[in-house]
């Protein structure tokens, strides 16, 4: 049987190794999964993880994934970090861009720089307030807000719904359900391919809270608090302020993401905006050990695990389910490996009656 | 049958998934552990049920097939969090993705096929008597088994040996190991039991609620189930209220929408989940309700120490 024996600290060698053997076994368990539905293997594996990066489309495309999931996934790593759980990323990133797209949709006419930064502001503001409810339902009522940040999911997206099928609906649109097409100074501006000025917010966001939870006395308190919230009590951090700080914070990233997506890669609002970035991120926070510059690489395996799926779809006709079921055996094998960290494992027989336990 | 009836039925419909679930959850958290993956396992036990009955005709085999997807998964989550002592919410986490993925990739051969349906259980003659006759009889027999389930559960738990031994591994982990109770054989026993469960509000799902296969059908019912494990301070009998309640909420909501009320559809869809919302704050404000009724070892992994 298997047993475990807390190390006296966490092993440096498998912090760094862990992330590669869980990658490692998940596309294994990939390679079985391509073999049982009947597809060479080998050959399934090369079109989902290979052939994505040999073209220089699908290079800029695999960025342009990226661009949200490193936004949001920077700003719950944080969050995790301080033991707090948000999982309603998505309901974040739909509430901000509904927000941005305010200023299209309601004032056509502003359409200079300005507009295109106070779009992104909004954005940012909108996720913020969205996710400013699970914090405050936590820190007044001590609501689980793992359970509250969910229901709001459900709830943006049907909000989301309700404006492009009724206010916000483009009245020139033939009574499709998408709000005007966003033009100009509404767009974000392109640096090469579709990749957007998004990809480089991103960057700078991972830049910043690196620099923040490497130095900061902010980042001093989440790790705190994440770690011995007892410890943090008596040092004077306040758990309430923690809380507050990191859903503001993952909340606004999440709604940049969403503003970012809709005024740069889609171009409108319309009933669905993301295959589940704000899920997903989940995933690209714990693959960078919740650390902010391993996120960036974790964003763009992850945004591989979307261009792998599309390209199965159409090379091997699979439903593109399977980026799916791909990142839920990764998180799977990340958060099994994350053990050998932690602990030594050793296998040893069943004890037998007289030994004692 | 008068509108009343018919109101009640839908309501039952609506109630009897998240009940399985809840129930099955709330086991598994007595004993101290937390699986957030209800809502994966549940779309899990869905595709399961709906493609095992169409293939065999069977709607019975589908049932059990719905029951073992829960299981199947729960024991994966079970190897995570109690042999690798791995995080609880992230486990859970990974579980819903996980399920929600492989019902897709699994289940999308079956998109809108016409399913099997699980037979009514009607009773000659009672089920003809008013009022009481619709309600009581001719349901099927999930509808049933969420009854006996739920009063089995409540026997066991504060009934039994067997189930003190549950609650104290729940309430203390440490102290129960010292004691010589088998904490983690315990807790892949309630892990198994809430898959299973879980398993079977899908099967419920695909094969009476609405007999077929849709991707996402679930809608957040997993979640739901876990909001009222909360809700119900981890009693029974309160989760069967309160799965009566939600699933009556959900009813309105589609209730308002066919009458045409002038709202928008989407508000009154968003319901149930503003609704859960409400009632988790509504108990989680009592702190002393939920200080005195929370297992208290619940999300702590559990190492001992030899």
């Amino acid at each position: 049987m298997i047993v475990l024996r807390k190390r006296p600290a966490p092993s440096p060698l498998w912090r760094w190794l862990a992330p590669l053997l869980a990658l490692a076994l998940a596309v294994a368990a990939g390679a079985l999964l391509f073999a049982l539905m009947g597809h060479d293997p080998l050959q399934s594996l090369y079109v989902y993880f290979i052939e994505p990066l040999t073209s220089a489309w699908s290079l800029s495309e695999l960025v342009v994934k990226a661009t949200p999931l490193v936004l949001i996934g920077v700003g719950l790593a944080i969050c995790y970090r301080a033991n707090v759980w948000n999982i309603g990323a998505e309901g974040q990133l739909i509430a901000g861009a509904i927000a941005g797209s305010a200023i299209p949709v309601l004032l056509p006419g502003w359409n200079d720089p300005t507009a295109l930064i106070a779009m992104l502001l909004l954005g940012a503001l909108g996720g913020a307030a969205w996710a400013a409810v699970p914090a405050f339902l936590k820190t007044r009522f001590n609501a689980n807000e793992i359970l509250t940040s969910l229901m709001l999911v459900y709830v943006a997206g049907l909000l989301l719904d309700w404006l492009v099928r009724g206010p916000w609906r483009d009245p020139g649109g033939f009574n499709f359900p998408k709000t005007v097409s966003f033009e100009g100074w509404h767009v974000m501006p392109v640096l090469t391919g579709r990749v957007h000025i998004g990809a480089v917010l991103a960057v700078l966001a991972v830049l910043a809270l690196w620099f923040v939870m490497a130095r900061g006395r902010a980042g001093f308190a989440v790790r705190t608090v994440g770690a011995a919230p007892r410890a943090a009590m008596f040092g004077g951090f306040s758990e309430a302020r923690v809380v507050w700080g990191v859903f503001l914070l993952s909340g606004a990233l999440a709604g940049l993401a969403g503003i970012a997506e809709v005024a740069g890669s889609i171009g409108q609002l319309q009933p669905s905006i993301s295959p589940g970035y704000g899920f997903t991120a989940i995933i690209v926070a714990f693959l960078g050990r919740l650390s902010p510059p391993a996120v960036l690489f974790a964003g763009l395996l992850l945004a591989l695990t979307y261009l792998g799926g599309e390209a199965a779809q159409l090379a091997l006709n699979i439903s593109d389910k399977v980026a799916q079921a791909f990142q839920g055996l990764l998180l799977f094998f990340i958060l099994a490996a994350d053990t050998l960290v932690h602990y030594r494992i050793t296998f040893r027989h069943r004890l037998s009656a007289g030994e004692g336990a | 049958m008068g509108a009343f009836e018919a109101f009640m039925l839908t309501v039952i419909a609506a109630a009897t998934p998240l009940l399985l679930a809840a129930v099955g959850e709330l086991v598994t958290e007595r004993s101290g552990v937390l699986n957030l993956g209800v809502e994966g396992m549940m779309t899990a036990g869905a595709v399961a049920a709906f493609a095992t009955a169409q293939l065999t005709a069977s709607p019975w085999l589908g049932v059990l097939a719905g029951l073992a997807a829960g299981m199947a998964l729960s024991l994966v989550f079970a190897v995570l969090v109690l042999t690798l002592a791995a995080n609880q919410v992230a486990t859970g986490l990974a579980l819903t993705l996980l399920g929600l993925g492989l019902s897709g990739l699994l289940g999308a051969g079956f998109v809108g096929l016409p399913g099997e349906r699980l037979p009514k259980l009607e009773v000659a003659g009672l089920s003809d008597l008013p009022l009481v006759g619709p309600l009581l009889f001719g349901h099927d027999a999930l509808v049933y088994a969420s009854f006996a389930l739920t009063i089995a559960v409540w026997w066991f738990l504060f009934h039994t040996r067997a189930g003190l031994v549950l609650r104290a591994v729940g309430v203390n982990h440490d102290a129960a190991h010292a004691q010589g109770l088998p904490v983690i054989a315990v807790r892949y026993g309630a892990v198994l039991f809430g898959g299973a469960l879980a398993g079977l509000a899908g099967a419920y799902l695909s094969l009476s609620y609405t007999p077929q296969w849709i991707e996402n059908m679930t809608a957040g019912r997993g979640w739901i189930a876990l909001a009222l494990v909360v809700f119900a301070t981890w009693r029974p009998g309160r989760a069967l209220a309160g799965a009566y309640l939600f699933g009556a909420v959900w009813i309105l909501g589609l209730h308002a929408q066919a009458l045409g009320v002038g709202l928008p559809s989407q508000l009154l869809s968003a319901l149930p989940y503003l609704v859960t919302i409400i009632a988790l704050v509504v108990i989680s404000r009592n702190r002393t309700l939920t200080l005195t009724n929370t297992p208290a070892s619940l999300g702590q992994p559990f190492v001992p120490d030899r």
